[in-house]
């Protein structure tokens, strides 16, 4: 008996030991991800001065994005639209679905939705892509050539990020708020006047599109910050570098999804 | 894997489509075009009871949007809501004997402000005061009058 | 140059270097030193540590205790921009060749150039084809890396690593994976470079034929210590019997062919 005593507090203790650990680990890994921010965004200036380095890279993290941005939105909007009109239709009010729908897409599911995406399409390549670099050794390689990585490579990945997602965002918001037109006023018959002159009213452009637009800027922040972190962490090995890519959605997902609820409780809540 | 050139225009037209988008978002879906008229004149009513009007409620005569409420304030004194409006300057002719109601539009719909023409000769400047208000129709109030009107029938 | 060379003949000089990896001591007190204009060989099995030491020359990672001084000035206590100015003086090759992906042969040699200077375009493209010529691949400049052969890739590699003219170079693992004739390609390259423009040579390896037939100096690690150093002659006819199975490569010597375990029968 009293054996079986001692075995439940030695379980006891390693289980105490294994959460230490992952404590201690995802400090660390906390700490290191600061710098690493810090070591990038003391470069921006520099980086600013090449122009060049940051168009590349809009192309292939925000032009490649629109097309998924687009579609999907295409697609929210229109479900927007349908599933509005037969909630709304029940009070009689239908007049006001262009407000429901511009309201939603511009507060919530523009920044939020588009923000998953960007972190499902563009986040996940460019951690794959650092990752790979850092495998195949081209960031020491750099760093051998007397050229900063952080500078040359990831900086400039970096302002992309968070100059592409607000403007994703905007197209996603637009796209979607035509979606909802299609499927509302041209299929439903709702009255084409009542469902923008409701929305121009109701829809205030500092209290709803620039929190919108501030909410896509912190959730490219973020997410560009996750993507490029986990590619310059990973183990430079191919099984580490798809972890890292998975990794990178999984928390840029909880990310953004976290951080609206903050910053909509900052904005329009009164907590 | 591109040349230079078509990824320039490539990166070029994906900001400019984004901006538009910011654009379109900006004006043809809010109220920004409504805004950048600030330069209009500002003038006060006193009401017993402002109700639901909010800042930016619509300030309207016969029907036709003038003006927005842009602040409302409680006066200490007086225990009455002063709400401040602010009148498009094109309409700069409205005498200054005319009455403020506040209206709701619809029977659950957001309050306004209903200006009711006087005949003066004198017109309403930055500043001035509408003397004549009516104040905000509480639904519950009247609802209670009904009642109690009903009991002494 | 001449003066310098005879005041302080050693270009790398390292003392009492220790570093260890976590848990693991990678060098445990090594001191080494190498010569100007020399191929200086570090050997030893998979493992001993051999490419941290490149690393830790080049700045990378810094020592737990000891002294690395690479010409004249201590890396650990340089700062970050001196230490970048120091790295342009050092060429590095890397196993895998590091070459950049999205850049092709020609850029990936203009690379470190157009980083470092203002040239004007036709001495880029001039400097750039005589770094080529010297490698023999001046006419695969329009490759992009994932079209060449592991050897050439290494060849470009050593091209991009000497394309600012540097002191000297590096080589981590170069004759690893290689067939038989770019091995011996590679085994001219670094020997002709260095005699000819006057290079210091570092060379990291494991393949002691290859290695021995171009090096001036060799130093054996093993279990972060220098166990054995000399000319490839002198330690060809070394006392020790680890030197002597690592450069025969028997099978079976100091270093057990078992991986240590109780007596085989007892076990049966």
């Amino acid at each position: 008996m009293t054996y079986s005593h001692l075995g439940q507090n030695l379980k006891m203790i390693t289980f105490l030991s294994a959460i230490g650990q992952s404590v201690i680990a995802n400090l660390t890994k906390t700490g290191r991800g600061t710098l690493f921010l810090k070591q990038t965004l003391s470069c921006t200036f520099s980086v600013l001065c090449h122009p060049r380095l940051i168009i590349k890279q809009l192309f292939s993290v925000g032009v490649l994005t629109i097309l998924i941005i687009t579609i999907s939105g295409l697609f929210v909007g229109m479900v927007l639209g349908l599933q509005g009109y037969y909630i709304l239709s029940d009070f009689g009010a239908e007049e006001t679905l262009g407000v429901m729908i511009a309201a939603s897409l511009v507060r919530e599911l523009g920044p939020v939705v588009s923000a998953l995406l960007f972190a499902g399409r563009a986040g996940s390549s460019l951690t794959a892509e650092i990752g790979l670099m850092k495998a195949t050794e081209q960031l020491s390689g750099m760093e051998m050539m007397a050229v900063d990585p952080i500078q040359r490579i990831i900086c400039p990945r970096f302002l992309a990020g968070c100059l592409s997602m607000p403007l994703l965002a905007a197209i996603f918001s637009m796209v979607g708020i035509l979606g909802g037109q299609l499927v509302g006023v041209t299929l439903l018959g709702v009255d084409e006047g009542a469902f923008w002159s409701q929305m121009q009213s109701s829809i205030d452009f500092y209290d709803d599109i620039l929190n919108g637009v501030i909410k896509s800027l912190v959730f490219g922040f973020v997410v560009t910050w996750i993507s490029l972190f986990e590619g310059y962490d990973a183990i430079p090995t191919s099984e580490g570098v798809s972890r890292a890519t998975t990794r990178t959605v999984v928390y840029s997902s909880f990310a953004i999804l976290g951080m609206d609820f903050i910053l909509t409780a900052l904005m329009f809540g009164d907590i | 894997m591109h040349n230079p050139k078509s990824l320039d225009t490539l990166v070029g037209l994906f900001v400019i489509i984004g901006i538009g988008a910011l654009f379109f978002i900006g004006m043809k879906v809010s109220n920004l075009a409504s805004y950048s008229n600030n330069d209009g004149y500002t003038i006060t009513a006193r009401f017993e009871n402002s109700g639901g009007l909010k800042v930016r409620s619509p300030v309207s005569v016969a029907g036709v949007r003038i003006g927005r409420v842009t602040a409302i304030d409680f006066d200490n004194e007086n225990y009455e809501s002063v709400v401040q409006m602010q009148i498009e300057p094109q309409y700069n002719t409205l005498p200054d004997d005319s009455s403020a109601s506040i209206f709701t539009a619809g029977l659950l719909g957001e309050q306004y402000i209903g200006l009711q023409t006087g005949a003066s000769d004198e017109f309403l400047t930055h500043n001035s005061e509408i003397e004549i208000t009516q104040s905000a129709i509480v639904l519950e109030e009247i609802i209670g009058q009904f009642l109690f009107s009903e009991k002494e029938n | 140059m001449k003066e310098n060379n005879t005041q302080n003949p050693s270009l790398v000089t390292i003392r009492n270097l220790s570093f260890s990896r976590g848990q693991r001591v990678i060098f445990d007190n090594a001191s080494l030193d190498i010569q100007h204009g020399k191929i200086t060989a570090i050997m030893g099995p998979s493992g001993s540590g051999k490419t941290t030491l490149l690393k830790l020359i080049g700045g990378q990672l810094s020592p737990s205790h000891g002294t690395i001084v690479v010409d004249g000035l201590n890396i650990n206590q340089l700062s970050r921009s001196e230490l970048y100015t120091l790295r342009k003086k050092m060429g590095m090759l890397f196993q895998s060749g590091a070459l950049l992906t999205d850049l092709n042969v020609f850029d990936n040699v203009a690379y470190p150039i157009r980083e470092h200077t203002a040239l004007p375009e036709t001495i880029i493209r001039t400097l750039v084809l005589m770094k080529l010529q010297a490698v023999g691949l001046r006419g695969a400049r329009h490759l992009s890396p994932n079209e060449l052969s592991g050897g050439m890739a290494r060849r470009v590699a050593l091209a991009r690593a000497i394309a600012l003219d540097p002191m000297m170079v590096m080589y981590d693992e170069p004759f690893t994976g290689q067939d038989p004739i770019s091995m011996g390609v590679l085994i001219k390259l670094i020997k002709t470079l260095n005699d000819s423009v006057g290079l210091t040579s570092i060379i990291v390896s494991h393949d002691v034929q290859e290695t021995a037939a171009i090096a001036d100096y060799i130093y054996i690690m093993s279990s972060g210590k220098i166990i054995g150093q000399g000319t490839p002659q002198e330690l060809k006819h070394s006392k020790s019997e680890w030197v002597q199975q690592f450069m025969n490569g028997q099978p079976d010597g100091p270093v057990k062919f078992h991986y240590s375990s109780d007596n085989y029968f007892d076990d049966l």
